[in-house]
């Protein structure tokens, strides 16, 4: 270290490392300087900043902050699958372990499963072989590659403000194409930015844009599901005055498009809940930013509007519960009751001193389309008001059984239901 | 300066020789020889880590060595990493003392306006009312001046991808001249 052979390279490599030293500064670069200068102390807060509503000085709310998952997945044996609940005659079993903030699953036609990430820049595919699970990274260097979609042997991947393509994705998962971009017209936002997406039975590729923020009076081009052609032209938006979806699904019976949407934050402990909606009519508005739940008038943006001028969701799932991913049962293996049934994976809440959520729940439907009741399905990712999981979307395989993502320990399990399977670990 | 070039010479040191068979604390070496062997960076533009929280430098050594944060030579040096090593340095890390309380009052105006900025964009609902931060949420009191500044300014613009993107957020609001504000205030919190 003291040797004037190190010194000397140090000397010869001292430009290099500087230039280093000196990138990340030079890269920063300077915002347009269009804001008047330095506000007066205390200035309030600019309308629809997503701060607004915060307690200041509360003790209570001070210890509330969104709740990152770990970077790193859980070792498969500190997985929490031995302390989930589920109802008799229900196994749940590792599907596969060691995929960083596993998120949106999707099954192709083959039985690959992928897997999206929104903290990490992977989309994973787990094969099954011979006995052996494989996770292969399909593709890498992506910018919240959350949202996922399969269509006729065509992988569609979302990213935070693209969506892009790998055709004929799993013919070989060894050497697998880089996707192709299909779509960029999105905000750059990255307040809900990150994109759960979905292919109908129009086969239109549908796309949320979150609000970009909490709780935002925005633009036309925000709090909407909006609808495309597979390549990226005739967007049309089917829902709008939608603060956040991060899941929806059709239902098999009547067709129409159901999905979780997430209510704001810091209004209160208990309200507004987050909601559960479907869309009878294309376009329909559905309350955000002006009226949450269905019957809570927004404290900022509320006033002069009535929560009779949107359409209501057809049920409240809870408190900052993050409904997330949501689909419609169609399989066998279940037993009937399930047939049809919406399956929420409710993440769990951040902004609520005693936590909510983290379970699956099912909502059983009348034959009018509307909720008629629902239960917990399984439990336990909350323990002691801390996550030891957090559900985020589920898929069925070709034989009925449940894919579940957790992406606080990177891991994907399978819910099956009869008699016990070994898990194949 | 010297400060640079002693650290240079260990980040060359530590490119340069095989890792293997070295205990955490001296492969960590070359990392504080910049970062400040005491938690506190004398290195101009680059952070302190003391006091801050064992998942919040997770998180960052996992950016770096995924080349989602970027910044050159930091994804050099976790370019190899395993999950072990990322866990292990953050823990070793994250026992650093904090950074001293500051002894400069600073220009009293932007201090009094860091202050009201503080408040008034709630910046302790997540850093905590003492700005330590706790779990994924950085320690900012007594962080540098220059860093500091360079890192909001980034946030803003999101050239820095933040983990969970709450900074990119949290920054929209705020003018560059507040920003700078703001900095000036958290380095010298007390």
């Amino acid at each position: 270290m003291n040797t004037s052979v190190t010194a000397r390279r140090s000397i010869l490599l001292a430009g290099t490392i500087a230039g280093l030293f000196l990138a990340a500064p030079v890269s920063a670069q300077t915002p347009p300087a269009s804001a008047p200068a330095a506000a007066p102390a205390a200035a309030p807060l600019p309308p629809g900043s997503p701060l607004i509503g915060r307690p200041e000085g509360n003790e209570a709310a001070s210890k509330l902050a969104p709740v990152a998952a770990p970077p790193l997945p859980a070792a498969a044996d500190k997985l929490p699958t031995a302390q989930l609940k589920l109802p008799p005659g229900f196994n749940i079993e590792v599907y596969s372990s060691g995929i960083a903030n596993a998120r949106s699953l999707r099954i192709s036609d083959k039985g690959t499963v992928f897997v999206g990430t929104r903290f990490g820049n992977k989309v994973t595919a787990i094969v099954k072989k011979d006995g052996k699970t494989e996770n292969k990274v399909i593709a890498e260097g992506l910018y919240r590659p959350n949202g996922l979609a399969f269509h006729k042997g065509t992988l569609y991947i979302a990213e935070l403000s693209q969506i892009s393509k790998i055709e004929n994705v799993d013919a070989n998962l060894d050497k697998v194409n880089k996707p192709t971009v299909i779509y960029s017209d999105l905000p750059k936002d990255e307040a809900h930015g990150w994109k759960f997406i979905a292919i109908g039975p129009d086969e239109k590729l549908y796309v949320p844009v979150g609000q970009p923020g909490n709780n935002v009076l925005h633009d036309k081009d925000h709090g909407q599901i909006r609808r495309i052609d597979l390549d990226g032209k005739n967007r049309e938006n089917v829902a709008v005055g939608v603060r956040n979806t991060v899941g929806f699904d059709w239902n098999p019976v009547n067709k129409q498009l159901y999905f979780s949407d997430n209510g704001r934050d810091w209004a209160s402990e208990d309200v507004p809940e987050d909601e559960l909606n479907r869309i009878t009519k294309t376009g329909e508005h559905f309350g955000a930013p002006y009226c949450y739940q269905g019957n809570f008038v927004d404290p900022e943006f509320g006033w002069g509007r009535s929560c009779s001028e949107f359409t209501k969701p057809i049920a409240l799932t809870g408190p900052h519960s993050a409904g997330l991913g949501m689909r419609f049962y169609t399989g066998s293996q279940f037993p009937a009751k399930y047939k049809n049934a919406i399956f929420l994976a409710r993440h769990g809440s951040w902004n609520r001193t005693k936590k909510f959520g983290g379970d699956i729940i099912v909502y059983f439907l009348n034959k009018d389309g509307s909720v008629k009741s629902s239960e917990v399905f399984i439990s336990g990712f909350l323990v002691d008001n801390k996550y030891i999981g957090r559900p985020v979307d589920m898929e069925f395989m070709a034989d009925g059984s449940m894919l579940l993502s957790d992406d606080w320990n990177g891991a994907v399990y399978r819910i099956s239901y009869g008699k016990a399977r070994t898990a194949s670990r | 300066m010297k400060f640079r070039i002693v650290c240079l010479a260990a980040l060359i040191a530590a490119i340069a020789q095989p890792l293997a068979a070295e205990t955490v604390a001296e492969r960590a070496a070359p990392c504080l020889a910049c970062h400040g062997e005491k938690g506190v960076s004398e290195t101009a533009d680059i952070p302190s880590l003391g006091g801050q929280p064992a998942p919040y430098l997770l998180i960052q050594l996992y950016l770096f060595r995924e080349k989602q944060r970027t910044v050159e030579i930091m994804n050099e040096m976790t370019k190899a990493f395993t999950d072990d090593d990322l866990r292990n340095f953050s823990d070793f890390l994250a026992k650093l003392p904090a950074p001293p309380v500051s002894t400069d009052a600073g220009d009293p105006a932007r201090m009094a306006s860091g202050r009201a900025l503080i408040t008034a964009h709630r910046c302790n609902s997540c850093h905590g009312l003492d700005l330590a931060g706790r779990e994924n949420i950085p320690r900012i009191a007594g962080q540098r001046e220059d860093y500091l500044a360079r890192t909001l300014v980034e946030y803003k613009t999101n050239t820095r991808h933040g983990y969970d993107g709450v900074m990119a957020e949290a920054t929209q609001g705020l003018t560059p001249a507040q920003l700078a504000d703001l900095a000036h205030y958290i380095a010298r919190f007390r």
